[in-house]
């Protein structure tokens, strides 16, 4: 598993916040590993961004450590950001500058030298396919374009650790895709990425996650792991009337849980040989004749909502 | 350092060249204003609506009546056969002024009695009523001297002495022929500095709050103090140049005299401006939005043009608000561009106003400073 290599990027411990009266974040503990991509997840609320706001030195928390490539990051902030890369959910852009000034702007003040520089944003341009545009005005961009401007902003001064909070909301898929081939790429050369995410399709292709409730982290493994973890087993009915069958099957003996999941009802059992005839039944009662049950793989949103105990699963995308 | 300022400072001019209408807006609304100002800020009062009624009939009121209708201070729009018809002038804001001669009028001159003369004034507008009263009086009186120096004295069989009194020498000292424009220009160049200059500064810094470049910089290593800096420089030197473009306007197309010393102007003019951009940087940590930043602009700018001795006289105010002036870094840079334009004076003269903005300056940047930082948390 990543987390026993020996480097640790990010180091978390006893990590606290609060805005009045209200505990954003309460006592995380985490280590990241060099050349993971290492998600965030959990409903908006749950304290993400302001995780992410305080590895990257903008928050100040009110108790905890954080070490970033080694760096204390609450004693020494501006030494911690030669380190670091963060992208808040929307990048800060310079609509009436260019692709090319807006890289040169970020590069400059994180003191990349102008040679450097140079080299370094025709590469991302290149690998990002921004290149012919780079004399376009940011703020002709499509959303996709925009984000991967962000990122290449935030990759000019090659930091060691990448912070990214949320970077493929509102994005198109087709961009979703590029982005995170980039970031794939990234980690090859041994960058650590922290990313926040409300896209359960995007938390399974992370190296590890921490699942997030209330400012406190639930569980913290690989994807596989957690859906190892989860309780019972998985059920999928298939209907033309998924939220029928819903209605139908919640509630009865040995159901722990059903999730919509388009056409189809995710159904958690404690045990599936047993339960699937009598669902058949219920099912049938209901006057549903199309459903078919067949035994799933979970997914990372089966497991979430199973292992939060669907406290608030419709907030999830 | 020197490198992050320098490209925060590269990127606000690179902004501010791509904005096709910033130059327009920088200029253009200054010109015109000092323009409007120039021509139409002036507390003279000509042609004021007058209506006559004269129940004495005589040489002496015609006398009268001519004065008035020989200054081009009024304009005698009616004349009137009885009170009726003047109560209806003025109700209707036909006349502003009524003059009622009543019967008697010559008979009490010519009986070395004192003449009544009834004059009726529209108050609404007291500041023209004062004025007109103050003609009126000045015309009044020179018509009172014409008809003491033609009465002859029956007693006296030599001719007649004049009465003794003091005559009045007046001149004016540093604006001789009272021209009021020479008063109100310096003025309007502090003040349009100050609601441009406000108003840009504490906009741009909360533009880069709401776009989310602000968050996307304190990331990067840079101090807040660069990233201020790299803010204001750019308001500051464009605060400069208006300062000397509507200068120039005044001085070549208003021919008011500038007879001081330029540099003490542009002292004077420097800490103006640092105390200017410092309150639109506070003003920009009060603000989260653009639109609490106008709300804001709106709140604070007007009270700070009429506390500032533009048109008001600070000595006229209620104490309270006469200390509030005392933060008003408008009202000594009034001081001082007055006193450079038109008496010629300089630091020798000036130095309690350029420390106070010099202070004040200090105070409101050290202040914006502090809370900037505070308020990124």
């Amino acid at each position: 598993m990543m987390a026993e290599v020996n480097e640790i990027a990010v180091r978390v411990h006893g990590l606290s916040k609060s805005f009045g009266s209200v505990q954003a974040v309460r006592d995380i503990d985490l280590a990241v590993a060099q050349g993971e991509i290492f998600g965030l997840v959990g409903p908006d609320g749950a304290g993400k961004t302001t995780i992410m706001r305080m590895l990257a030195a903008v928050l100040r928390p009110d108790a905890g450590e954080i070490l970033v490539d080694g760096v204390d990051v609450v004693a020494e902030a501006e030494r911690a950001k030669l380190h670091l890369s963060y992208m808040p959910q929307r990048f800060g852009l310079y609509e009436d500058l260019t692709i090319a000034e807006n890289i040169f702007f970020y590069g400059a003040l994180f003191g990349v030298p102008r040679g450097e520089r140079i080299a370094r944003s025709q590469e991302l341009l290149e690998v990002a396919g921004l290149l012919p545009f780079r004399n376009r005005l940011a703020g002709q961009l499509s959303g996709g374009m925009k984000q991967k401007l962000g990122l290449i902003c935030a990759l000019i001064h090659t930091p060691r650790v990448l912070l990214l909070d949320e970077p493929t909301t509102g994005v198109d898929p087709v961009s979703r895709r590029d982005f995170w081939a980039i970031l794939y790429n990234l980690r090859e050369s041994g960058v650590t990425i922290v990313l926040s995410t409300a896209y359960m399709d995007e938390a399974e292709r992370c190296s590890r996650l921490a699942l997030l409730h209330g400012g406190e982290i639930r569980h913290c493994d690989t994807p596989q792991h957690l859906k190892a973890a989860m309780p019972g087993a998985l059920l999928a009915i298939a209907s033309a009337h998924p939220r029928d069958v819903r209605e139908a099957v919640s509630g009865k003996p040995g159901v722990l849980g059903a999730l919509l999941m388009g056409d189809r009802v995710h159904v958690r059992v404690d045990d599936a040989g047993r339960r699937i005839p009598e669902l058949r039944a219920v099912v049938a009662d209901r006057g549903i004749a199309d459903a078919v049950i067949t035994p799933a793989e979970p997914g990372i949103e089966d497991v979430f909502v199973a292992l939060l105990g669907e406290e608030k699963p419709h907030e999830l995308r | 350092m020197f490198e992050r300022l320098s490209v925060m400072l590269m990127k606000e001019f690179l902004e501010l060249r791509r904005d096709r209408w910033a130059m327009f807006r920088l200029i253009v609304p200054m010109i015109i204003q000092m323009l409007v100002f120039g021509y139409a800020a002036t507390f003279t009062v000509h042609h004021v609506t007058t209506a006559v009624l004269d129940l004495d009939q005589s040489q002496a009121s015609r006398s009268l009546i001519s004065h008035f209708a020989a200054t081009s201070r009024f304009n005698i729009v009616n004349v009137a056969t009885n009170q009726k018809e003047i109560n209806r002038d003025i109700d209707r804001d036909k006349a502003v002024i009524a003059i009622v001669i009543h019967a008697g009028f010559s008979r009490d001159l010519e009986n070395g009695k004192s003449a009544q003369l009834q004059v009726i004034v529209d108050g609404t507008n007291s500041n023209t009523a004062l004025i007109a009263l103050g003609y009126i009086a000045q015309i009044v009186a020179n018509f009172s001297a014409e008809q003491a120096a033609n009465r002859v004295f029956p007693s006296r069989s030599s001719p007649a002495t004049p009465a003794v009194g003091i005559s009045l020498q007046m001149r004016p000292w540093f604006n001789e022929g009272l021209d009021e424009r020479w008063f109100f220009i310096p003025g309007v160049i502090g003040t349009l500095t100050l609601m441009q200059v406000v108003s840009l500064t504490a906009f741009a810094i909360v533009r880069e709050r709401e776009v989310g470049t602000l968050e996307q910089i304190l990331v990067s290593p840079i101090r807040p103090v660069e990233f201020i800096l790299g803010k204001t420089v750019p308001f500051f030197l464009i605060g400069l140049g208006d300062i000397a473009l509507v200068s120039f306007v005044g001085i070549f197309w208003f021919h008011v005299p500038f007879i001081g010393d330029p540099w003490v102007m542009l002292v004077g003019s420097a800490l103006f401006l640092l105390a200017v951009v410092g309150m639109g940087l506070l003003m920009s940590t009060f603000s989260r939005t653009q639109q609490q930043a106008f709300a804001l602009n709106f709140f604070f700018l007007n009270p700070f043009f009429i506390l500032s001795g533009f048109a008001f006289p600070i000595a006229a105010m209620p104490k309270v608000l006469q200390w509030f002036t005392m933060i008003n870094p408008l009202r000594y840079f009034l001081v001082i561009i007055r006193a450079v334009f038109l008496k010629g004076v300089g630091f020798a003269v000036l130095w309690p106003e350029l420390g106070a903005l010099a202070l004040l300056a200090v105070i409101m940047l050290t202040i914006s400073v502090l809370r900037f930082r505070k308020s990124l948390d």
